[in-house]
């Protein structure tokens, strides 16, 4: 049994040990991430699991951040936008989104990654139902999803080895 | 402040034990909002999302029941092999939250959480679902209807674990139904479960987000299986019709800031018919 105190834990986050000391109870996944780590990636809006926004994968399952005590993600391995590739190099959903103009004022963005990441994960080549309900959990105020589920099918495609 | 991440029951329900006010997290979905929202503070946490007992599951194929850990998720749940065995909760599985919700919220966490709303619920009704629990005293199995207690209130005690729960897996048509404002990520404005066990007879309706707890219908219950013919899939207009309306009539709703009682009376009829329509596809 593994046992965190507010004084000090350990988290394993993009791969390396990052050490939080002095938190306060209760405090979310969110909050460690952005306030305590310096990884601005995750947004937070809702802080109810409503909007997708603070999206990231603990052990490879995504899930708000804003809904993970960070305290109990102890020996989790956790990834954040900024783990999924290097800075100037993006993951080919990354420029899908460039490419397909699914990027507006960009909050919902890092979420809508990690949520298109996970899915392509588990689902190669999904259909359009499947998409719009794997992504129902992120909320983009901008775009009207279209052009969304536009970058989503341009990373099936490409990855199948098909033309764009 | 402390967060204990127990890997089996044994050292689960110690730390339970030694400290029964500690707050017993489980997918935190509901327990981080109302964190987030300052409307509850956490000291001592006790997160069972890693005990490996919490997190299985397993099929008796003797005694034709499903046993699901408290631990198991959303996610788990509204795929195979569950969907085949439970349909209507597999079906109330897919219609929790988001997918990120679902990977992460329990259903265990549900029957904590105890909300009329929780999607989870009706269903476990339906199947008259045995939830175990286990604590200082030992442990304890009770029926879903003896559980839930009130609006977010249940009858498990402090220091008490909720462990599983035993659902009989059913030959027949099974069906949840819920309305809200959003296809996905929406809390039920009114939910109903169907689950009829054909080699019974037997018909049972549970009826969410319209009462203090979840109700059954024993009245619409009685007319379908009075006039179901569960080998055809065969129940006239006129008895379905009767059905829908006497589930109507079981709903206790009331106003509040997600709809008005009228609204949610009606939603039920109209889910009712529509739940027994697809499961008696022939009138």
């Amino acid at each position: 049994m593994t046992e965190a105190t507010t004084e000090m834990y350990v988290l394993h986050v993009n791969g390396e040990t990052r050490e939080v000391r002095d938190a306060a109870p209760g405090e979310s996944l969110l909050f460690v991430l952005r306030e305590r780590l310096g990884l601005m990636g995750a947004k937070g809006a809702c802080e109810q699991g409503e909007c997708g926004s603070c999206s990231v994968l603990v052990d490879e399952s995504l899930v708000c951040s804003c809904l993970v005590l960070a305290a109990s993600a102890v020996g989790r391995r956790i990834v954040t936008v900024e783990g999924i590739a290097p800075p100037g190099a993006p993951t080919d959903v990354q420029q899908a989104f460039v490419d397909a103009g699914a990027v507006q004022c960009g909050f919902c963005t890092p979420g809508l990654v990690m949520a298109t990441h996970s899915l392509l994960e588990r689902v190669a080549e999904p259909t359009e139902l499947e998409i719009r309900e794997e992504l129902s959990g992120n909320i983009c105020r901008c775009t009207g999803y279209g052009r969304i589920i536009d970058a989503v099918q341009r990373v099936a495609v490409a990855r199948r080895g098909g033309g764009a | 402040m402390s967060v204990l991440v127990p890997t089996s029951l044994d050292a689960a329900r110690d730390a339970l034990s030694a400290n029964p006010s500690a707050t017993v997290l489980a997918g935190g979905t509901d327990l981080m909002v109302e964190v987030n929202e300052r409307r509850r503070e956490v000291v001592d946490v006790i997160a069972v999302d890693r005990v490996a007992e919490l997190r299985a599951w397993s099929h008796d194929p003797v005694s034709r029941t499903l046993t699901i850990g408290a631990a198991v998720t959303w996610s788990e749940i509204e795929d195979a092999p569950f969907l085949a065995w439970v349909p209507s909760l597999a079906q109330a599985a897919r219609t929790v939250g988001s997918p990120q919700i679902r990977h992460a919220g329990t259903i265990g966490g549900n029957l904590g959480t105890c909300s009329p709303a929780g999607d989870g619920l009706p269903p476990l009704s339906a199947l008259e679902a045995v939830v175990h629990l286990t604590g200082p005293g030992g442990e304890r199995s009770l029926p879903f209807a003896e559980f839930m207690t009130g609006p977010k209130r249940n009858a498990r005690a402090a220091g008490e674990l909720i462990t599983a729960v035993t659902v009989p897996v059913l030959r027949g048509p099974q069906g949840y139904a819920k309305v809200g404002v959003r296809n996905a990520m929406v809390i039920a404005t009114a939910g109903v479960a169907l689950v009829c066990d054909a080699d019974a007879g037997g018909v049972r309706l549970a009826l969410g987000s319209v009462g203090p707890v979840i109700l059954r219908c024993p009245e619409a219950e009685a007319i379908v299986a009075a006039e179901a013919d569960f080998a055809a899939g065969r129940l006239a207009e006129p008895a379905l019709r009767a059905a829908a309306e006497a589930a109507r009539a079981a709903a206790r709703p009331i106003d509040d800031h997600r709809s008005t009682a009228a609204y949610r009376r009606h939603a039920v009829g109209v889910l009712t018919a529509r739940l027994l329509r697809r499961a008696f596809p022939h009138d």
